[in-house]
């Protein structure tokens, strides 16, 4: 018989949850970090064509999207410091203001690649196939990289989501928020991302 | 819960490093608008950078959190700039 066998219905540890977070978000990193990489040594090789493409793009909305996303980041990180002074009902509206930005964000880029298509600019266009190489590999990292990045926005809404509902359920509480402190965790990660996405792709000179 | 698990930070330390945040994006814009050659990349990246550690360390609470996560992170990054580093070596060195 073993003597110290305790029963834990439920066992909690924050420090590890948090861990287990941060373990995914360097997966998530090294992702980003191997398209920069790959980023940086085609520009690297066509300076002039990434220069004249880039020069397709928006800046104020990259920029309005990035002040978007920014914002965003504080919010969640507010709704933590609701949670942790046991405010339920302002939590939930930081909560509810992130996941609004994040869908403005993702309505600001809808609009974004919607001009793209537009002027015959997407993936495999026969405008785009006449272009040179150094074009043709800026556009497609574009939309590769600030596709996936979207797709990061939709899942961190997804988490956000959740969170919102056990904050409301009461599951996540002031005791024990640690799926809210991590959900916040991914979407600072998010906002991360877009800091350098934002100039490398924008704001070439 | 261990003390640094009680840290909590105000609101008006969160506004002030959204404040921060956002007049770097502004600096980056103005930067890259004015001609300084290859130093315009250069400072976009370092800005860049700059508000990077500061979403790290006050939005993802690397600052008052356990140590550990400050050491992993470090470590990671650490890593992802050495695979830079060996691929410029390459690319810059080839024939």
């Amino acid at each position: 018989m073993e003597q110290n066998h305790i029963e834990h219905a439920d066992h909690f540890d924050p420090v590890a949850s948090k861990l287990g977070m941060w373990l995914f978000i360097f997966t998530e990193i090294l992702l980003f970090g191997g398209l920069f990489i790959v980023y940086s040594v085609y520009r690297f090789k066509h300076p002039v064509e990434f220069h004249l493409a880039h020069e397709e793009l928006d800046v104020t909305i990259g920029l309005i999207n990035t002040i978007i996303l920014l914002v965003s980041s504080m919010t969640v990180a507010m709704s933590i410091t609701a949670m942790q002074t046991g405010n339920k009902k302002l939590t939930l509206i930081f909560l509810s203001l992130t996941i609004l930005l994040a869908l403005v964000f993702l309505v600001n880029k809808y609009f974004e690649w919607g001009a793209k298509f537009h002027h015959d600019i997407y993936p495999g266009s026969e405008f785009l196939l006449s272009l040179s190489k150094g074009d043709m590999l800026f556009f497609g990292l574009y939309f590769f990289m600030t596709g996936l990045h979207a797709l990061h926005i939709i899942a961190g809404l997804a988490l956000l989501g959740v969170v919102f509902a056990k904050v409301k359920n009461g599951s996540v509480n002031q005791n024990r928020y640690s799926l809210l402190e991590n959900g916040g965790l991914y979407w600072h990660l998010v906002d991360l991302i877009w800091i350098f996405l934002f100039p490398l792709f924008y704001l070439i000179h | 819960m261990s003390e640094h698990k009680n840290h909590i930070s105000s609101y008006k330390s969160h506004a002030v490093v959204l404040l921060c945040l956002i007049l770097l994006t502004i600096l980056t814009v103005t930067i890259t608008s004015v001609h300084l050659g290859p130093f315009n990349t250069a400072a976009a990246m370092v800005i860049a950078s700059v508000k990077a550690g500061i979403v790290l360390l006050y939005f993802m609470h690397l600052k008052f959190d356990e140590k550990i996560y400050r050491f992993m992170v470090t470590l990671v990054l650490a890593i992802y700039v050495v695979v830079i580093i060996i691929t410029f070596f390459d690319y810059l060195y080839r024939p």
